[in-house]
């Protein structure tokens, strides 16, 4: 029933995600690409709930939880990286 | 009938707003010129966005839960544990970029004094530089 209007936001989607990229392509230095990431994971979040709703399926949305969580971490061991800290 | 077309209304109109500040942050990714203003662009923009995909994907839940389909109630649990998971992580992982590029000496464009930088760090990272 809804199925079109689900295609039509996940290549939107798609799109902002193909922005992001080109930004961790092009970044000048290594923050900017971790911003490019971190919306990245953001987007990837939301097309799978999308994705979960367009075919039913309550399993991506469980996906799309775990991977929340595991890029909040990512996320937060890149940086301190960056800052040189210990861990 | 009418509360049908009412829910479906609502959820055309979250929709829209959602898909839109989402490719607005992805244009200001590409336009802003600093680290600073595009994590400010990457991070808010979506949040705002992504508290309306998922509020949709909520709506249609509840709706199909009132229509007597059991499998609506799942999803609307699972996709509210999965907004409250974006709330949280977002705006911590945004503050430590933030934090790392000011440590690693990234400044901000246009920059002419930086306050931050005259305020005593913490001991752990400081410590060991003055050893060495």
């Amino acid at each position: 029933m809804m199925m079109t209007e689900y295609f039509v936001v996940l290549v939107a989607l798609i799109l902002c995600i193909i922005m992001a990229i080109i930004r961790i392509i092009r970044g000048p230095t290594a923050p900017d690409r971790i911003v490019g990431l971190d919306t990245v994971n953001t987007i990837v979040i939301v097309s799978m709930v999308i994705f979960g709703a367009a075919f039913n399926e309550v399993i991506y949305i469980d996906v799309a939880i775990v991977y929340a969580l595991l890029s909040y971490i990512s996320t937060l061991f890149i940086a301190k990286y960056l800052e040189g800290g210990e861990f | 009938m009418g509360i049908g077309m009412i829910v479906d209304g609502i959820v055309y109109l979250f929709l829209a707003i959602g898909v839109f500040f989402n490719l607005l942050a992805g244009v200001g990714l590409l336009r802003f010129p600093d680290v600073y203003t595009r994590l400010h662009a990457g991070t808010k923009c979506t949040t705002f966005g992504s508290i309306f995909i998922l509020g949709t994907v909520i709506i249609l839940g509840l709706k199909t839960w009132y229509l007597g389909d059991v499998n609506g109630s799942v999803l609307t649990i699972h996709t509210i544990v999965a907004l409250i998971a974006i709330l949280l992580t977002n705006p911590t992982g945004a503050h430590a970029i933030a934090r790392a590029a000011h440590r690693s000496n990234v400044k901000p464009y246009g920059a002419v004094v930086d306050h931050l930088e005259k305020k005593p760090t913490t001991k752990a990272t400081k410590q060991p530089k003055e050893v060495k």
